[in-house]
C-alpha cells in the first residue's frame, strides 16, 4: 500500500481545507471499502482525512417534516421512528453487507462505494473506469453481474449500494459542503451514468463533501418495501432489488415510485413502472403491468439476460408484499 | 502495569511481511530484476522515504495501550502483530468472513478493513479480554458446550460477534441468530452447532 499522510480532522473546514490544497487527499469513513481499494492498488491516496470527529451523526427530523441523516450516520441506524416513516429505508440498510460492516460503514462512504465489477477491483485487468481509456474488460469477459440499463461502450459496471435504492425511490436530496458553499443535490442526479467518462461516477467535486442526506416527507413514503434477490440469503450483493413506494387513496393508486439496484451504474427510477401503477388499482394485474414495464428497455450483456426477467419478478414481489 | 509504550520493535513476522510489501512496491516502480531476494527491501529503503508512525493510545481488554504505528497498519495487524493479540483471526483480510471481529466500544466490527490510527481513545475487546479470569464468558461457555466449531479458525470471530450479537438483541429467534450471524463464515461448515451455542447463551441471559 502506498505510505500516506494522516489527519484526524476537527471539523468541515478543516477536512474541507486539506481536500482543496492536497490533490491526492481522500476522505476516510467506516474504511469498509477504501482500506481495501487500497490494499489492492486501486486506489492510492497520499493523504487521508478521518472523518469520524466530524459529528455528523444525528437522525435529525425538520420541522416541515421530512428527516435529516448525518453522514456519518452508521449503516446500523436503527431509528424506530425512521423504520416506520420509511420502511424501504431501513429494510435496504439491513440487507446490506453483514452487521459488522453496518456498525462502521457511514451514509456518506455507502452513496460513494465503488462498483464491485471484478474487473475494476483487479488491477491488472484494463478498466475505463479506474483508469481512463484503458479499455473495458468486462464487455469480452464475464458480464453476469453487470448493468441491463445506462451502461456505455465504455462501462456496464453497477453501483453495488442497496441504501442508495432506497434513497432514488423516496427523492431523497445529498447535502455537500465545499470550500464553495453548499448544495443539495437529488439522488437521480448525484449519480452519474457512465457515458464516455465512466471514471466520474458522481456531482460530488474534489473539494466537497457529503454532511447528510434529506428524505422529504411524501404521500408514499410510508408504504414501502425493498426486496433483494441475491446468490445466497445474505452477505451478498444484489443481483436485482426493487425499492418500491406507493399511496393509494380510496383504492386507486395517486402516486409510486420503483427503484432497482444492481441494474445500472446508479439507483435506477423506473418511470415507466411508476406510470403503470398511477391511476389503477393495486391488483395482480397491474403489478404484473409494472414489472414489464420495469424490464422494458433493458439491454443485457452477454451474460446476464437473466436479470430482465429477475427485475419483472423483484418489481412484483415488491408491489404484492406491499399488501 | 497499566500503562504500556511500546515502539512495536519488529517480530520477525512483522520484518518478513514489510519486506514483501517493500519488495513488491519497488517492482510496481520498475525496479530491475536482477537483484536478490532480500537486496529489494534495502534499495526500497533508500529509494522511500521511511514511513511516517504515529502515535495512537487505546483500550484494548481493559488495559490502555500506547503504541507507534504506520498509518497503513490495519487495526487488525496491529492487535495480532504488534500487541500479541493473535485471537482476532485473519481470514480474508477484505471484509469477508468476520474471522477479525472485535468489538469496539461494545459493538462488534471487522479489524481488517480499518487502520489501527483512526482508533484513538477507543475501547477495543478482543475474544481474549471476554474470560474473566478463569471463568469463560457464557457465549465461551455455550460454544465449549453446544461443540460449536471444528478446526477452530473462525471461532474466535464467531464468539466475538455472537457477544456483539446478543448485546443488539438480547432474545434473537433462531431465523434471527442465522441472519445476524452471516456476517461469521465457517468454511467447516459447523452452522447448525454455531447456531445452538448462541441460542443456548441468549436463553442463559434471559
Ligand atoms: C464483504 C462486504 C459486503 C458488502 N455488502 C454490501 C451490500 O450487500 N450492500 C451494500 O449496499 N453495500 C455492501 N457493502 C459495501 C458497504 O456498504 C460499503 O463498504 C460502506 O457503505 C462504505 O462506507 P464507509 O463509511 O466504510 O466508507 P469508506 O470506505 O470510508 O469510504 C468509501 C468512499 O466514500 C468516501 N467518503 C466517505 N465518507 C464521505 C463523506 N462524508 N463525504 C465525501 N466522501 C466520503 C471515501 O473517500 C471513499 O471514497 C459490502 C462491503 C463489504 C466489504
Ligand atoms: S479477515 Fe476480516 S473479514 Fe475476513
Ligand atoms: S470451525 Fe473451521 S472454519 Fe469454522
Amino acid at each position: 500500500m502506498r505510505p500516506f499522510h494522516y489527519t484526524r480532522a476537527g471539523d468541515v473546514a478543516e477536512a474541507l481545507r486539506i481536500l482543496s490544497q492536497d490533490e491526492g487527499a481522500a476522505l476516510i469513513a467506516g474504511g469498509t471499502d477504501l482500506v481495501t481499494l487500497m490494499r489492492d492498488g486501486i486506489s492510492g491516496p497520499s493523504h487521508l482525512v478521518d472523518v469520524n470527529g466530524l459529528g455528523l451523526d444525528e437522525v435529525r427530523w425538520l420541522p416541515g417534516g421530512g428527516v435529516r441523516l448525518g453522514a456519518m450516520c452508521r449503516n446500523a441506524a436503527n431509528d424506530s421512528r425512521l423504520r416506520r416513516a420509511y420502511p424501504v429505508l431501513s429494510e435496504a440498510l439491513r440487507s446490506g453487507a453483514s452487521p459488522q460492516i453496518r456498525n462502521r460503514a457511514s451514509v456518506g462512504g455507502n452513496l460513494l462505494q465503488q462498483t464491485r465489477c471484478t474487473y475494476f477491483r483487479l488491477p491488472e485487468f484494463a478498466c475505463n473506469r479506474r483508469n481512463a481509456g484503458s479499455g473495458c474488460s468486462a464487455l469480452q469477459g464475464d458480464s453476469h453481474a453487470q448493468a441491463i440499463f445506462g451502461a456505455s461502450s465504455q462501462c456496464v459496471a453497477v453501483h453495488p449500494s442497496d441504501f442508495s435504492v432506497a434513497l432514488q425511490a423516496l427523492d431523497a436530496v445529498v447535502l455537500t459542503e465545499g470550500t464553495r458553499g453548499r448544495r443539495r443535490i437529488p439522488v437521480d442526479q448525484f449519480f452519474r451514468l457512465p457515458g464516455d467518462t465512466p471514471q466520474v461516477t458522481t456531482e460530488l467535486r474534489r473539494d466537497e463533501l457529503i454532511v447528510g442526506v434529506e428524505l422529504p416527507d411524501s404521500p408514499f413514503a410510508a408504504r414501502s418495501h425493498y426486496v433483494k434477490f441475491r446468490e445466497r440469503a445474505s452477505y451478498a450483493f444484489a443481483l436485482v432489488s426493487a425499492a418500491v413506494a406507493v399511496e393509494v387513496r380510496s383504492g386507486t393508486v395517486r402516486s409510486a415510485r420503483v427503484a432497482l439496484g444492481g441494474v445500472a451504474a446508479k439507483p435506477w427510477r423506473s418511470q415507466a413502472a411508476e406510470e403503470a401503477l398511477v391511476g389503477a388499482r393495486l391488483n395482480e394485474e397491474t403489478i404484473a403491468a409494472a414489472g414489464d414495464a420495469a424490464a422494458r428497455g433493458a439491454q443485457p450483456q452477454r451474460h446476464n439476460a437473466y436479470k430482465v426477467e429477475l427485475v419483472r419478478r423483484v418489481v412484483r414481489q415488491a408491489l404484492s408484499e406491499l399488501g | 502495569m497499566d500503562e504500556t509504550t511500546r515502539e512495536s520493535p519488529p517480530s520477525r513476522r512483522a520484518f518478513l511481511s514489510r519486506s514483501l510489501t517493500a519488495g513488491a512496491g519497488l517492482a510496481a516502480l520498475g525496479g530491475t530484476g536482477t537483484a536478490t531476494a532480500a537486496a529489494p527491501a534495502v534499495a526500497a529503503a533508500a529509494a522511500v522515504d521511511p514511513p511516517e508512525t504515529l502515535p495512537v493510545s487505546l483500550t484494548v481488554n481493559g488495559r490502555r495501550r500506547t503504541l507507534r504505528t504506520d498509518p497503513r497498519t490495519s487495526l487488525l495487524d496491529a492487535l495480532r502483530e504488534d500487541l500479541g493479540l493473535t485471537g482476532p483471526k485473519k481470514g480474508c483480510n477484505q471484509g469477508a468472513c468476520g474471522a477479525c471481529t472485535v468489538l469496539l466500544d461494545g459493538t462488534r466490527i471487522l479489524s481488517c478493513i480499518t487502520f489501527a490510527v483512526m482508533f484513538e481513545g477507543a475501547e477495543i475487546t478482543t475474544v481474549e479480554g471476554l474470560a474473566d479470569g478463569d471463568r469463560l464468558h457464557p457465549v465461551q461457555r455455550a460454544f465449549v458446550e453446544h461443540d460449536g466449531f471444528q478446526c477452530g479458525f473462525c471461532t474466535s470471530g464467531q464468539i466475538t460477534s455472537a457477544v456483539g450479537l446478543l448485546a443488539e438483541n438480547p432474545r434473537p429467534s433462531t431465523a434471527e441468530i442465522k441472519e445476524l450471524m452471516s456476517g461469521n463464515l465457517c468454511r467447516c461448515a459447523a452452522y447448525p452447532n454455531i447456531v445452538a451455542a448462541v441460542e443456548s447463551a441468549a436463553e442463559g441471559r434471559s
